[in-house]
């Protein structure tokens, strides 16, 4: 299959100007998102992966946040550049989201019915009553029983696994081609985590929608994604196919971030793997590879500059000194 | 009074047909209840002396209201909880605070179980000053210094942390301060509630892994409450696994994954994802239908009726106990016995 970019994502850099100094939250990501497929963004409490999806859709708050460099391209056209009106027609219709939590993101003092037509009536031009019988159809595809009924409830008359329900109903209610999912699953229990990435996993192949899916859980992207992005304190680490990050993992961070995860079909009551100690403080981070403290392959280089890209073939690539010399650029 | 009785010498803590239950209430000015949130409904379970007992189990099941209840931090509606063979639920308050030296905490949410305006020493050095002014304890204030600053580097802290406040700390460091006040006292039993879920995955296998040479070296005994089962699976000896108020399923740990035996650790078990792309291309998946339900309402049948997908007739009108089908596990469903 011919493969169709919709999104691109160039050297974006997001700084955050605070009292304590310049917090590079995101600084220098790039990565293209294809037709259909699922990207996922793995990455720890802090490492920037929510700061970059909100950037993707202009929503960092200025000040005190900045996108300093870089440029977001959806079907070739510069995001960072487009009007309100262009963003408008952007947000929700081309590109919608998922939060992590769907008690705030759902607007508690009005109906779930109000709140789909809304969504459709805006971005669709529907009229009242199409885009109610739209809504309808939206509840009852995520697994909603007696929609009709349901839909006149108001949003504390759900449970979790159902408002995170209705929220992905109102995401792709207007045919978005991507669906950006920010911890969509983090606040429910694992049986409804289940439920809903199924959900998710069904939705998007039928109405071929492309999904960025952000997550700390290995094990929800091991599921889900076509291929992976690592994150570590704002930059992509390492980004290749799902099969190739848990078999062929290149970057310390990466190999030591699998292997830290205690496993459901291993048994073992040794001592687990760890990295050790903790993510560095985004501000005012120097020019060196972030990692190196905690790096068990720590050399010289690594504490003065940052390594390139290097590429493994067959779009693997990861940014560590171990495989990169001054002269190679990945 | 103490009652006392005859244990086998291994076990630490047996619990047994604990319920815990809330009054809803309602109105302004006359309240009344209206109903009960039966938040545990009849547990048995015991834990033997160096072992680590996995409480596994959804949000609103019981876990934490179990072990609070151990504690003593709430008062059980019903049964007995022995610790060494004294009932807790029966002591006087000198009693239970002396039992309670042999058993302490550890939280969830590092960031609220300190005192933002207690220093770290103060913060770990507490429960002994508590114990030496009651006149349990007789130790001077160095001895206390001392103590805790050989805590703060059995934790892996420096023991030069001892005059910051808490908020110079990081999650993980927060949680590691946590265990040095739960270690304090020496106890004997420590009931941890979900103490590595609000960390990072980096940091989460750091502190699994101090808990682990902790156990070691002192001779320390779990409740270990996740709703992680990998995480479960890795820590614990045993495990049980809660449902609505009640323990659905009892086991080895290794036995438990291997054959789990009741229809909902079943489910529970398929729905964990694993981090593995080949193993989840192949396995299949068992989705569980609708949400658990609310706790609010006396059970006539088993308490996984409304989203079982092999119940029975009998399920319905008959209430399942645990019960020995195989060495060393035990589980509540008619699948494998006749009500």
């Amino acid at each position: 299959m011919e493969k169709q970019e919709i999104l691109r994502i160039e050297n974006l850099k997001t700084y955050f100007n605070t009292d304590d100094g310049m917090v590079k939250a995101v600084d220098g990501v790039s990565f293209i998102l294809n037709r259909g497929e699922t990207l996922g963004i793995v990455g720890e409490s802090g490492c920037g992966k929510s700061v970059m999806n909100l950037s993707v859709m202009r929503l960092i708050p200025s000040p005190p946040g900045k996108i300093m460099d870089g440029d977001v391209f959806f079907h070739g056209k510069s995001v960072l550049s487009m009007s309100e009106d262009a963003l408008r027609e952007l947000r929700g219709n081309k590109i919608s989201m998922i939060f992590q939590d769907p008690m705030t993101s759902l607007n508690p003092f009005l109906r779930i019915s109000t709140q789909l037509v809304e969504t459709l009536c805006l971005h669709q031009g529907l009229s009242r009553s199409e885009a109610r019988e739209k809504a309808v159809q939206m509840l009852r595809l995520v697994g909603i029983p007696t929609p009709e009924k349901r839909i006149a409830a108001y949003p504390h008359q759900f449970s979790g696994g159902m408002r995170q329900r209705v929220m992905i109903a109102m995401a792709l209610s207007c045919n978005p081609e991507i669906l950006i999912a920010d911890e969509p699953t983090t606040a429910l229990d694992v049986t409804i985590q289940a439920q809903i990435l199924e959900i998710i996993k069904d939705l998007t192949v039928k109405l071929k929608t492309a999904v960025i899916l952000i997550t700390h859980d290995l094990g929800v992207v091991s599921g889900m994604c076509n291929k992976i992005c690592v994150m570590y304190a704002g930059r992509i680490v390492e980004r290749a196919s799902t099969d190739d990050v848990f078999r062929n993992s290149k970057h310390p961070y990466t190999r030591g971030l699998i292997r830290s995860v205690p496993r459901l079909d291993k048994t073992t009551r040794e001592r687990l793997y760890s990295i050790p100690g903790t993510p560095p403080s985004l501000i005012n981070i120097p020019e060196c590879c972030p990692f190196h403290p905690r790096c068990e392959h720590a050399m010289d280089v690594c504490r003065v500059k940052y390594p390139d890209e290097t590429d493994f073939g067959n779009e693997h690539k990861a940014c560590c000194w171990l495989y990169g010399d001054s002269n190679r650029t990945g | 009074m103490e009652t006392q009785i005859v244990l086998d010498n291994d076990i630490l803590l047996d619990v047994r047909n604990l319920k815990v239950h809330f009054p809803i209430e309602e109105g302004v000015l006359l309240r009344k209840v209206v109903g009960t949130i039966r938040a545990v409904d009849g547990i048995d379970f015991e834990i033997r002396k160096g072992e680590t007992l996995g409480l596994v189990g959804e949000s609103g099941c019981g876990k934490s209201t179990t072990a609070r209840a151990i504690a003593q931090l709430y008062e059980p509606t019903a049964g007995e909880i022995y610790l060494e063979g004294k009932d807790l639920c029966k002591l006087n308050r000198e009693d239970l605070l002396k039992a309670r030296m042999h058993m302490q905490m550890i939280f969830q949410d590092p960031y609220a179980s300190l005192n933002p305006r207690m220093t770290i020493g103060d913060t770990i050095a507490e429960p002994l000053e508590i114990y030496r002014g009651r006149g349990f304890l007789q130790v001077s204030s160095s001895d206390i210094r001392k103590r805790v600053e050989d805590l703060l580097e059995k934790v892996g802290l420096s023991r030069y942390f001892v005059n910051r406040f808490p908020h110079e700390f990081s999650g993980g460091q927060k949680q590691r301060i946590g265990i040095a006040r739960a270690l304090a006292l020496n106890p004997k039993l420590i009931l941890a509630d979900e103490p590595v879920s609000a960390l990072d995955v980096s940091i989460q296998s750091q502190i699994l892994n101090l808990l682990h040479d902790l156990q070691e070296e002192f001779g320390l005994t779990y409740l270990f409450i996740a709703h992680d089962l990998a995480v479960i699976r890795h820590i614990s000896t045993r495990v049980a696994v809660m449902y609505l108020g009640v323990i659905v399923e009892i086991a080895e740990s290794a036995e438990l994954y291997r054959d789990p035996l009741h229809p909902y650790t079943r489910a529970l078990l398929s729905a964990v994802p694993i981090p593995d792309p080949q193993v989840e291309r192949t396995r299949k998946r068992i989705i569980l239908e609708g949400d658990v339900p609310s706790p609010d309402r006396e059970r006539h049948g088993c308490y996984f009726y409304d989203r079982c997908s092999q119940k029975m007739d009998v399920c319905q009108t008959n209430i399942p106990h645990l019960a020995q089908v195989k060495p060393d596990h035990r589980v509540a469903c008619f699948l494998y016995f006749n009500p």
